[in-house]
């Protein structure tokens, strides 16, 4: 299936079904690759299921879950080149990891160090978004900034199907498309925005139908199938790179654990709707896949746990560090050079402290 | 080199100026491209640096600030236009969440060099939507810096170092004044953010202005020069930062001390002014700071809007009002 195609925005591309067998009539995806994928996978339930912990020890605040929803953050991440951005939400710590950014680094923000822990610049990870789809635009700004200057970055937008109801969403999808930039949107509909269900965003015939009034190609893809997404959103990458513009994923998949451990989700849902999702696992189906095609065995899943478990580890070690806050930073980086009036309040407060300590 | 323009003419060679010398610069919004914008602020930008340079967008505040944040992280220096003081309001957000605090929120490693132009504040005849004075909300957002010039040489000025800054800028346009013609020295042009002018001495009084109404106060100082009484008139140019000492010294020297604004007054840049003053001149005060600004109510329609704007009558009365019969 071409994603230029219309009806992809309807129909739903899928690769591996839930059992792990190839869907009838598409090309048997590359072992080595999807080994890679999983060990990925392997490593961003473990994370999610760490900073899950970590909320219940009390070491960080909050922690909004992509349980469920790995396939589409490791396809996302690794769909891109070296130079190429990603503009990831708060329920995005996976990608943003996936991506090569030290996992201690994305969580500590959720630790109350700062706003964002890691160097964005460096990185080319943007930091996590916390208003909807207000960073689809910044997004489209890097892109459309790349293309004048001539260099070939692609731009990974993520955003949730509630933000697809904000007017960011509409803007940036339109900006993108009249300017032809570089930028994927991938849309994570996991169903829910905290308690409300896509039936109160959204009655188009699905959220990727909408790229047809921005005259952009929009697939939908099934969010589970690390297949699936790592063809379509890989397809949408090199289309952005050679100067086709911008395309509009959206990744059919369900938010298993609550918005975040401060949210009760069942007020909302059933634990049947819940259980029937969790049986579509991502990981699940492309181990019995790679166990299939004899690309994956015991030694290896064992490999990858110790991994994973390696990595788990130095999170909790990173984050059990407590750094004194440093109050200078409260006016450190406002404004390049502080003003006068920032420097004066800065030294009032030093001055409560040299009071505390007298 | 002194050469006779208008604002609108002194704003597009600022913006000539700085894409002729710094190719990351680029200007974008509505109707900017071949028009020329609707005041002709970037007249003949698109024909002379190339669409690349100079390009219209869809009709989106949101999408033309948020875009120009992206850009700006990704190595550019957005200049964009906002048609009107009101219709920059869709871009709040952005402005808001992300324009101003992207800074801090990185850390520094990540800044938003941009300029957001806001054709702003009344005096035009202008219907609903097309008159605002809206510097309070941006001079309360921290991580801006809001700058209102009062003449064309300023403008000028301002504007390039606005440009230059690293920091996000807010560049308000007092629209009343695009045709003044005006002597610009664009050579000798003192580019400097955060400070205010004298733009006239005075003995007895200082009244504190930006913007339009600073024309507004020189007129009042002249008025009241032909009846004996000498003011002192500070054009403020720069809101964030403010520039505590330039006012304060000359708050100091007079005694007395009345700030004058188009915007209501309630919880407003003049009211901010007039606690500051307070606060760091007290003990040189002859009597209470007072405020002359619009009234507190929505921009008024164009037959009556010259009883809500500040004039020198308003100005001098309040003036009159400054305990000068203690001095006796």
């Amino acid at each position: 299936m071409s994603i230029d195609q219309l009806d992809a925005a309807v129909a739903t591309v899928r690769v591996l079904d839930e059992a792990g067998e190839l869907v009838d009539g598409t090309e048997r995806p590359d072992s080595t690759a999807l080994l890679a994928g999983y060990r990925q996978l392997v490593h961003g339930r473990r994370l999610n299921e760490q900073a899950g912990a970590l909320v219940r020890q009390g070491r960080l605040a909050v922690y909004p879950s992509s349980r469920g929803q790995e396939a589409c953050q490791v396809a996302c991440a690794t769909a891109l080149s070296e130079g190429d951005w990603l503009f990831p939400t708060y329920r995005d710590a996976v990608a943003i990891a996936a991506r090569g950014v030290d996992p201690v680094d994305v969580l500590s923000m959720l630790k109350g160090d700062w706003h964002c822990g890691y160097d964005p610049a460096r990185h080319r990870v943007a930091p996590q978004a916390t208003p909807l789809a207000t960073q689809l635009l910044h997004a489209v700004g890097v892109a459309h900034a790349a293309r004048l200057k001539g260099e070939d970055t692609v731009v990974m937008a993520l955003c949730g199907d509630g933000a697809t109801s904000e007017g960011d969403f509409h803007e940036a999808c339109n900006f993108a498309a009249v300017f032809a930039s570089p930028v994927v949107f991938f849309v994570q509909n996991n169903k829910y925005a905290i308690s409300v269900p896509l039936a109160r965003q959204s009655v188009a015939p699905s959220l990727a139908s909408k790229a047809v009034g921005y005259g952009m190609p929009g697939v939908r893809v099934d969010g589970n199938d690390l297949g699936a997404l790592s063809t379509v959103l890989g397809e949408a990458v090199e289309r952005a790179r050679r100067g086709c513009g911008p395309t509009l994923v959206e990744a059919d998949t369900y938010r298993v654990e609550a918005h975040t451990n401060a949210d009760d989700a069942t007020r909302y849902r059933t634990t049947d709707e819940v259980d029937e999702w969790a049986g579509r696992d991502p990981l699940t189906r492309v181990s019995a896949y790679l166990r299939g095609v004899g690309a994956l065995d015991d030694d290896i899943e064992a490999e990858f746990a110790a991994d994973a478990d390696r990595m788990a580890a130095r999170v909790r070690e990173g984050l059990g560090v407590d750094v004194a806050p440093d109050p200078d930073e409260l006016f450190a980086h406002v404004y390049a050079t502080p003003t006068q009036q920032l420097v004066q309040q800065r030294a009032a407060l030093q001055g409560e402290f040299d009071v505390e300590e007298a | 080199m002194t050469a006779k323009m208008t604002m609108a003419q002194a704003i597009n060679s600022a913006l000539r100026d700085a894409m002729t010398a710094d190719d990351s610069v680029v200007v974008f919004g509505e109707d900017v491209g071949p028009l020329g914008g609707v005041f002709r602020v970037t007249e003949g930008l698109t024909s002379d640096f190339g669409e690349d340079r100079c390009f219209d967008t869809p009709l989106a505040e949101s999408g033309i600030v948020g875009m120009a944040a992206g850009m700006a992280m990704n190595g550019m220096r957005p200049v964009v236009e906002m048609q009107f003081d009101a219709f920059a309001y869709p871009a709040f957000e952005q402005v808001v969440s992300h324009v101003a605090k992207f800074g801090n929120r990185t850390r520094g490693t990540l800044r938003l060099p941009m300029v957001i132009r806001i054709p702003y504040a009344g005096g035009i005849g202008g219907v609903e939507h097309h008159c605002d004075s809206s510097e309070a909300y941006y001079a309360h957002t921290a991580g801006l810096t809001v700058v209102a010039p009062a003449n064309n040489t300023d403008a000028y000025a301002l504007l390039r170092a606005a440009i230059e800054s690293p920091d996000p800028v807010v560049y308000l346009e007092p629209k009343r004044h695009y045709f003044s013609n005006d002597e610009v020295d664009l050579a000798a042009a003192d580019s400097t953010i955060g400070r205010a002018a004298v733009a006239r001495k005075g003995r007895d009084a200082t009244l504190i202005a930006y913007g339009p109404s600073v024309p507004v106060a020189l007129a009042a100082a002249e008025e009241a020069a032909t009846e004996g009484r000498d003011l002192g008139v500070v054009d403020l140019r720069s809101i964030v930062p403010f520039d505590d000492d330039t006012v304060c010294e000359q708050v100091k020297h007079t005694g007395r001390a009345v700030v004058v604004a188009e915007a209501p007054g309630f919880a407003s840049v003049a009211s901010e002014v007039a606690a500051r003053v307070t606060e760091h001149c007290f003990h040189y005060l002859e009597a209470p700071v007072r405020r002359v600004t619009g009234f507190d109510i929505p921009y008024p329609a164009p037959k009556l809007e010259h009883f809500h704007l500040p004039d020198t009558a308003r100005i001098l009365d309040a003036v009159d009002e400054l305990q000068w019969e203690e001095q006796l």
